[in-house]
Protein backbone atom coordinates (compact mmCIF):
# COMPACT_ATOMS: atom_id res chain seq x y z
CA UNK A 1 0.00 0.00 0.00
CA UNK A 2 1.64 3.15 -1.13
CA UNK A 3 2.31 6.16 1.84
CA UNK A 4 -0.68 8.20 0.04
CA UNK A 5 -2.92 5.91 0.55
CA UNK A 6 -2.12 5.06 4.44
CA UNK A 7 -2.62 8.41 4.58
CA UNK A 8 -6.28 8.53 2.97
CA UNK A 9 -7.07 5.86 5.39
CA UNK A 10 -5.85 7.02 8.61
CA UNK A 11 -8.02 10.32 7.79
CA UNK A 12 -10.91 8.46 6.83
CA UNK A 13 -10.37 6.18 10.15
CA UNK A 14 -9.76 9.04 12.24
CA UNK A 15 -12.74 10.83 10.53
CA UNK A 16 -14.98 8.34 11.48
CA UNK A 17 -13.88 7.75 15.06
CA UNK A 18 -14.15 11.17 15.88
CA UNK A 19 -18.08 11.34 14.50
CA UNK A 20 -18.59 7.89 16.51
CA UNK A 21 -17.06 9.16 19.73
CA UNK A 22 -19.09 12.81 19.10
CA UNK A 23 -22.59 10.74 18.66
CA UNK A 24 -22.14 7.70 20.16
CA UNK A 25 -19.03 7.63 23.21
CA UNK A 26 -19.58 6.27 25.96
CA UNK A 27 -23.53 6.78 25.98
CA UNK A 28 -24.92 4.53 23.15
CA UNK A 29 -28.39 4.90 24.67
CA UNK A 30 -28.82 8.36 23.70
CA UNK A 31 -27.88 7.63 20.28
CA UNK A 32 -30.55 4.74 20.04
CA UNK A 33 -33.22 6.87 21.59
CA UNK A 34 -32.21 9.48 19.01
CA UNK A 35 -32.95 7.11 16.65
CA UNK A 36 -36.06 5.95 18.03
CA UNK A 37 -37.46 9.11 17.95
CA UNK A 38 -36.68 10.07 14.88
CA UNK A 39 -38.71 6.63 13.74
CA UNK A 40 -41.65 6.90 15.87
CA UNK A 41 -41.90 10.58 15.02
CA UNK A 42 -41.55 10.22 11.42
CA UNK A 43 -44.90 7.29 11.53
CA UNK A 44 -46.83 9.60 13.37
CA UNK A 45 -45.99 12.50 11.06
CA UNK A 46 -45.32 11.62 7.97
CA UNK A 47 -47.39 7.96 7.79
CA UNK A 48 -49.96 8.65 10.25
CA UNK A 49 -50.52 12.30 9.68
CA UNK A 50 -51.28 12.97 13.56
CA UNK A 51 -49.30 16.03 13.85
CA UNK A 52 -50.83 16.78 17.60
CA UNK A 53 -49.29 12.92 18.43
CA UNK A 54 -46.04 14.08 17.00
CA UNK A 55 -45.63 17.41 18.86
CA UNK A 56 -46.34 15.88 22.50
CA UNK A 57 -44.03 12.84 21.37
CA UNK A 58 -41.09 14.26 20.31
CA UNK A 59 -40.27 16.22 23.45
CA UNK A 60 -41.76 13.67 25.68
CA UNK A 61 -39.35 11.06 23.93
CA UNK A 62 -36.54 12.80 24.46
CA UNK A 63 -37.20 13.29 28.26
CA UNK A 64 -37.97 9.39 28.38
CA UNK A 65 -34.40 9.04 26.92
CA UNK A 66 -32.44 11.53 28.95
CA UNK A 67 -34.23 9.80 32.07
CA UNK A 68 -32.98 6.64 31.38
CA UNK A 69 -29.72 7.78 30.78
CA UNK A 70 -29.53 9.42 33.90
CA UNK A 71 -31.01 6.96 35.46
CA UNK A 72 -28.58 4.14 34.60
CA UNK A 73 -25.62 6.19 35.55
CA UNK A 74 -26.94 6.32 38.75
CA UNK A 75 -27.25 2.68 38.74
CA UNK A 76 -23.70 2.49 37.88
CA UNK A 77 -22.65 4.51 40.52
CA UNK A 78 -24.26 2.46 42.98
CA UNK A 79 -22.72 -0.68 41.65
CA UNK A 80 -19.35 1.30 42.25
CA UNK A 81 -19.88 2.01 45.91
CA UNK A 82 -21.27 -1.84 46.07
CA UNK B 1 -46.69 42.17 12.98
CA UNK B 2 -45.87 41.88 16.53
CA UNK B 3 -46.87 38.01 15.96
CA UNK B 4 -44.02 37.78 13.64
CA UNK B 5 -41.81 40.34 15.86
CA UNK B 6 -42.14 37.66 18.60
CA UNK B 7 -41.53 34.68 16.54
CA UNK B 8 -37.98 35.78 14.97
CA UNK B 9 -37.03 37.50 18.26
CA UNK B 10 -37.91 33.42 20.11
CA UNK B 11 -35.70 31.96 17.95
CA UNK B 12 -32.76 34.40 17.36
CA UNK B 13 -32.44 34.65 21.37
CA UNK B 14 -32.33 31.22 21.43
CA UNK B 15 -29.76 31.01 18.65
CA UNK B 16 -27.46 33.34 20.30
CA UNK B 17 -27.72 32.49 24.07
CA UNK B 18 -27.19 28.10 22.59
CA UNK B 19 -24.26 29.45 20.46
CA UNK B 20 -22.65 32.25 23.17
CA UNK B 21 -22.51 29.79 26.11
CA UNK B 22 -21.05 26.89 23.87
CA UNK B 23 -18.37 28.94 22.84
CA UNK B 24 -17.63 30.05 25.71
CA UNK B 25 -17.33 26.88 27.98
CA UNK B 26 -15.18 25.07 25.21
CA UNK B 27 -13.17 28.39 25.11
CA UNK B 28 -12.89 28.37 28.70
CA UNK B 29 -11.54 24.53 28.36
CA UNK B 30 -8.81 25.24 25.25
CA UNK B 31 -7.63 28.57 27.25
CA UNK B 32 -6.84 26.53 30.17
CA UNK B 33 -4.82 24.26 28.60
CA UNK B 34 -2.82 27.17 26.49
CA UNK B 35 -1.95 28.63 29.50
CA UNK B 36 -0.57 25.75 31.11
CA UNK B 37 1.42 25.07 27.96
CA UNK B 38 2.70 28.97 28.19
CA UNK B 39 3.69 29.35 31.75
CA UNK B 40 5.47 25.76 31.50
CA UNK B 41 7.04 25.17 27.79
CA UNK B 42 7.01 28.90 26.77
CA UNK B 43 4.71 31.26 25.61
CA UNK B 44 5.93 31.28 21.68
CA UNK B 45 5.34 27.92 20.62
CA UNK B 46 2.08 28.09 22.83
CA UNK B 47 1.01 30.83 20.73
CA UNK B 48 1.75 29.15 17.35
CA UNK B 49 -0.36 26.06 18.19
CA UNK B 50 -3.29 28.45 18.75
CA UNK B 51 -2.73 30.29 15.36
CA UNK B 52 -2.43 26.71 13.64
CA UNK B 53 -5.50 25.94 15.42
CA UNK B 54 -7.61 28.59 14.61
CA UNK B 55 -6.57 28.91 10.89
CA UNK B 56 -7.22 25.30 10.96
CA UNK B 57 -10.86 25.60 12.21
CA UNK B 58 -11.35 28.51 9.89
CA UNK B 59 -10.55 26.55 6.68
CA UNK B 60 -13.22 24.37 7.58
CA UNK B 61 -15.69 26.87 8.37
CA UNK B 62 -15.09 28.07 4.90
CA UNK B 63 -15.27 24.72 3.19
CA UNK B 64 -18.18 23.05 4.94
CA UNK B 65 -19.77 26.42 5.56
CA UNK B 66 -21.37 27.43 2.03
CA UNK B 67 -21.53 23.22 0.87
CA UNK B 68 -24.23 22.89 3.67
CA UNK B 69 -26.15 25.70 2.26
CA UNK B 70 -26.88 23.27 -0.85
CA UNK B 71 -27.93 20.01 1.29
CA UNK B 72 -32.21 20.42 0.84
CA UNK B 73 -33.81 22.49 3.78
CA UNK B 74 -35.84 19.41 5.67
CA UNK B 75 -32.75 16.49 5.10
CA UNK B 76 -30.42 19.14 6.62
CA UNK B 77 -32.75 20.54 9.45
CA UNK B 78 -33.39 16.54 10.28
CA UNK B 79 -29.41 15.31 10.24
CA UNK B 80 -28.90 18.78 12.36
CA UNK B 81 -31.39 17.97 14.87
CA UNK B 82 -30.76 14.63 15.76
CA UNK B 83 -27.29 16.07 16.30
CA UNK B 84 -28.19 18.13 18.11
CA UNK B 85 -30.74 16.26 20.03
CA UNK B 86 -28.07 14.03 20.74
CA UNK B 87 -25.26 16.19 21.50
CA UNK B 88 -27.88 18.09 24.06
CA UNK B 89 -28.80 15.22 25.36
CA UNK B 90 -25.20 14.32 26.65
CA UNK B 91 -24.34 17.82 27.52
CA UNK B 92 -27.41 17.52 29.97
CA UNK B 93 -26.94 14.14 31.10
CA UNK B 94 -23.31 15.48 32.52
CA UNK B 95 -24.45 18.44 34.11
CA UNK B 96 -27.07 16.98 35.91
CA UNK B 97 -24.69 13.97 37.03
CA UNK B 98 -22.14 16.79 38.42
CA UNK B 99 -24.99 19.31 39.71
CA UNK B 100 -26.23 15.96 41.80
CA UNK B 101 -23.01 14.95 42.95
CA UNK B 102 -22.73 12.02 40.98
CA UNK B 103 -20.01 13.14 38.96
CA UNK B 104 -16.77 15.19 39.86
CA UNK B 105 -17.19 18.48 38.83
CA UNK B 106 -15.03 19.68 36.04
CA UNK B 107 -12.00 21.65 37.76
CA UNK B 108 -10.00 24.23 35.55
CA UNK B 109 -7.85 23.82 38.07
CA UNK B 110 -7.21 20.07 38.07
CA UNK B 111 -6.96 20.24 34.29
CA UNK B 112 -4.14 22.87 34.26
CA UNK B 113 -2.18 21.32 37.58
CA UNK B 114 -2.58 17.78 35.37
CA UNK B 115 -1.30 19.47 31.98
CA UNK B 116 1.47 21.68 33.74
CA UNK B 117 2.58 17.84 35.53
CA UNK B 118 2.77 15.89 31.91
CA UNK B 119 4.63 18.83 30.42
CA UNK B 120 6.94 19.21 33.18
CA UNK B 121 7.77 15.52 32.73
CA UNK B 122 8.43 15.99 29.97
CA UNK B 123 12.08 18.04 30.52
CA UNK B 124 13.88 19.62 28.61
CA UNK B 125 12.55 23.40 26.65
CA UNK B 126 13.83 23.80 23.22
CA UNK B 127 13.73 26.73 21.41
CA UNK B 128 11.00 25.80 19.59
CA UNK B 129 8.82 23.42 21.45
CA UNK B 130 7.12 20.80 19.06
CA UNK B 131 5.00 19.56 22.72
CA UNK B 132 4.06 23.08 23.55
CA UNK B 133 2.65 23.70 19.66
CA UNK B 134 1.59 20.46 19.38
CA UNK B 135 -0.45 20.05 23.05
CA UNK B 136 -1.50 23.67 22.42
CA UNK B 137 -2.41 23.13 18.73
CA UNK B 138 -4.81 19.93 20.16
CA UNK B 139 -6.56 21.85 22.94
CA UNK B 140 -7.59 24.42 20.73
CA UNK B 141 -8.29 22.68 17.64
CA UNK B 142 -10.54 19.68 19.27
CA UNK B 143 -12.27 22.02 21.45
CA UNK B 144 -12.86 24.70 18.75
CA UNK B 145 -14.65 21.97 16.68
CA UNK B 146 -17.08 21.61 18.71
CA UNK B 147 -17.74 25.28 18.82
CA UNK B 148 -17.85 24.79 14.53
CA UNK B 149 -19.81 21.94 14.72
CA UNK B 150 -22.71 24.35 17.21
CA UNK B 151 -22.08 27.09 15.05
CA UNK B 152 -22.32 25.77 11.74
CA UNK B 153 -25.40 23.25 12.24
CA UNK B 154 -27.22 26.13 14.28
CA UNK B 155 -26.39 28.91 11.57
CA UNK B 156 -27.38 27.11 8.54
CA UNK B 157 -30.53 25.05 9.83
CA UNK B 158 -31.88 28.82 10.91
CA UNK B 159 -30.79 30.40 7.92
CA UNK B 160 -28.45 32.84 10.19
CA UNK B 161 -24.80 31.46 10.04
CA UNK B 162 -23.58 34.92 9.66
CA UNK B 163 -24.83 36.21 13.00
CA UNK B 164 -24.10 32.42 14.74
CA UNK B 165 -20.51 33.18 13.33
CA UNK B 166 -20.47 36.60 14.81
CA UNK B 167 -21.56 35.63 17.86
CA UNK B 168 -19.17 32.52 18.31
CA UNK B 169 -16.49 35.38 17.22
CA UNK B 170 -17.66 37.67 20.31
CA UNK B 171 -17.64 34.81 22.82
CA UNK B 172 -14.11 33.83 21.93
CA UNK B 173 -13.16 37.18 21.93
CA UNK B 174 -14.20 37.90 25.42
CA UNK B 175 -12.80 34.45 26.96
CA UNK B 176 -9.45 35.49 25.58
CA UNK B 177 -9.49 39.41 27.00
CA UNK B 178 -11.03 37.52 30.53
CA UNK B 179 -8.99 34.36 30.35
CA UNK B 180 -5.46 36.31 30.38
CA UNK B 181 -6.67 39.06 32.34
CA UNK B 182 -7.75 36.51 35.33
CA UNK B 183 -5.19 34.08 33.96
CA UNK B 184 -5.10 30.99 36.65
CA UNK B 185 -8.62 31.74 37.86
CA UNK B 186 -10.72 29.87 35.49
CA UNK B 187 -11.85 27.40 37.59
CA UNK B 188 -14.26 30.45 38.87
CA UNK B 189 -16.51 30.06 36.11
CA UNK B 190 -19.52 28.29 36.84
CA UNK B 191 -18.77 25.71 34.25
CA UNK B 192 -21.45 23.50 35.18
CA UNK B 193 -23.94 25.62 35.04
CA UNK B 194 -23.24 27.12 31.50
CA UNK B 195 -23.24 23.30 30.55
CA UNK B 196 -26.21 22.77 31.28
CA UNK B 197 -28.08 25.74 29.85
CA UNK B 198 -26.29 24.55 26.59
CA UNK B 199 -27.45 21.74 26.92
CA UNK B 200 -31.47 22.74 27.93
CA UNK B 201 -31.03 24.98 23.96
CA UNK B 202 -29.22 22.56 22.33
CA UNK B 203 -31.79 20.07 23.08
CA UNK B 204 -34.63 22.17 22.46
CA UNK B 205 -33.20 23.14 18.96
CA UNK B 206 -32.43 19.20 18.40
CA UNK B 207 -36.28 18.87 18.80
CA UNK B 208 -37.45 21.55 17.26
CA UNK B 209 -35.47 20.89 13.93
CA UNK B 210 -35.82 17.18 14.28
CA UNK B 211 -39.73 18.36 14.29
CA UNK B 212 -39.28 20.40 10.88
CA UNK B 213 -37.24 17.93 9.36
CA UNK B 214 -39.98 15.11 10.09
CA UNK B 215 -42.29 18.04 8.80
CA UNK B 216 -44.38 18.51 11.77
CA UNK B 217 -45.86 21.92 12.10
CA UNK B 218 -45.41 23.38 15.61
CA UNK B 219 -48.43 25.67 17.22
CA UNK B 220 -46.95 28.83 17.47
CA UNK B 221 -43.59 28.52 14.95
CA UNK B 222 -40.26 29.38 16.39
CA UNK B 223 -41.79 29.97 20.18
CA UNK B 224 -42.06 26.34 20.66
CA UNK B 225 -38.74 27.06 21.20
CA UNK B 226 -39.25 28.95 24.64
CA UNK B 227 -41.34 26.36 25.70
CA UNK B 228 -39.17 24.03 24.79
CA UNK B 229 -36.24 25.49 26.69
CA UNK B 230 -38.80 26.14 30.01
CA UNK B 231 -39.75 22.57 29.49
CA UNK B 232 -36.35 20.66 29.33
CA UNK B 233 -35.28 23.20 32.30
CA UNK B 234 -37.77 22.46 34.87
CA UNK B 235 -36.86 18.44 33.92
CA UNK B 236 -33.80 18.97 34.80
CA UNK B 237 -34.53 20.78 37.59
CA UNK B 238 -36.37 18.17 38.77
CA UNK B 239 -33.77 15.21 38.02
CA UNK B 240 -30.97 17.15 40.27
CA UNK B 241 -33.46 17.56 42.95
CA UNK B 242 -34.66 13.70 42.86
CA UNK B 243 -31.09 12.76 42.38
CA UNK B 244 -29.99 14.78 45.25
CA UNK B 245 -32.66 13.04 47.55
CA UNK B 246 -31.92 9.44 46.67
CA UNK B 247 -28.15 10.10 47.05
CA UNK B 248 -27.20 12.86 49.11
CA UNK B 249 -23.86 11.42 50.50
CA UNK B 250 -22.66 9.85 46.69
CA UNK B 251 -19.35 11.32 45.33
CA UNK B 252 -18.22 8.30 43.47
CA UNK B 253 -17.32 9.49 40.06
CA UNK B 254 -19.07 7.61 37.30
CA UNK B 255 -18.50 6.99 33.36
CA UNK B 256 -18.62 10.63 31.30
Amino acid sequence: MSKDSNLAVRLVRGFAMFWWDFLVGDTPELFVGALVIIAVVALLSEAGHHNAAAVVALPVLAIVALALSVFRAQRAARRKRG
Amino acid sequence: MSIFATTVSSGVVVLVGAVFLACIVEMVEALTIVLAVGHTRGWRSAFEGTAVALVALTALVAVFGPALIHVPLSVLRLVVGGVLLIFGMQWLRKAILRASGLKAMHDEDEIYAETVAELEALGTRPDRDRVAFVMAFKGVFLEGLEVVITVLTLGTSAHRLGLAATVAGIAIVLVGIVGVAVARQLSSVPENAMKMGVGVLLVSYGTFWTGEGLHVRWPGNDTMLLVFAALYLVVTWSMVALLRRESPKVNTEVAA
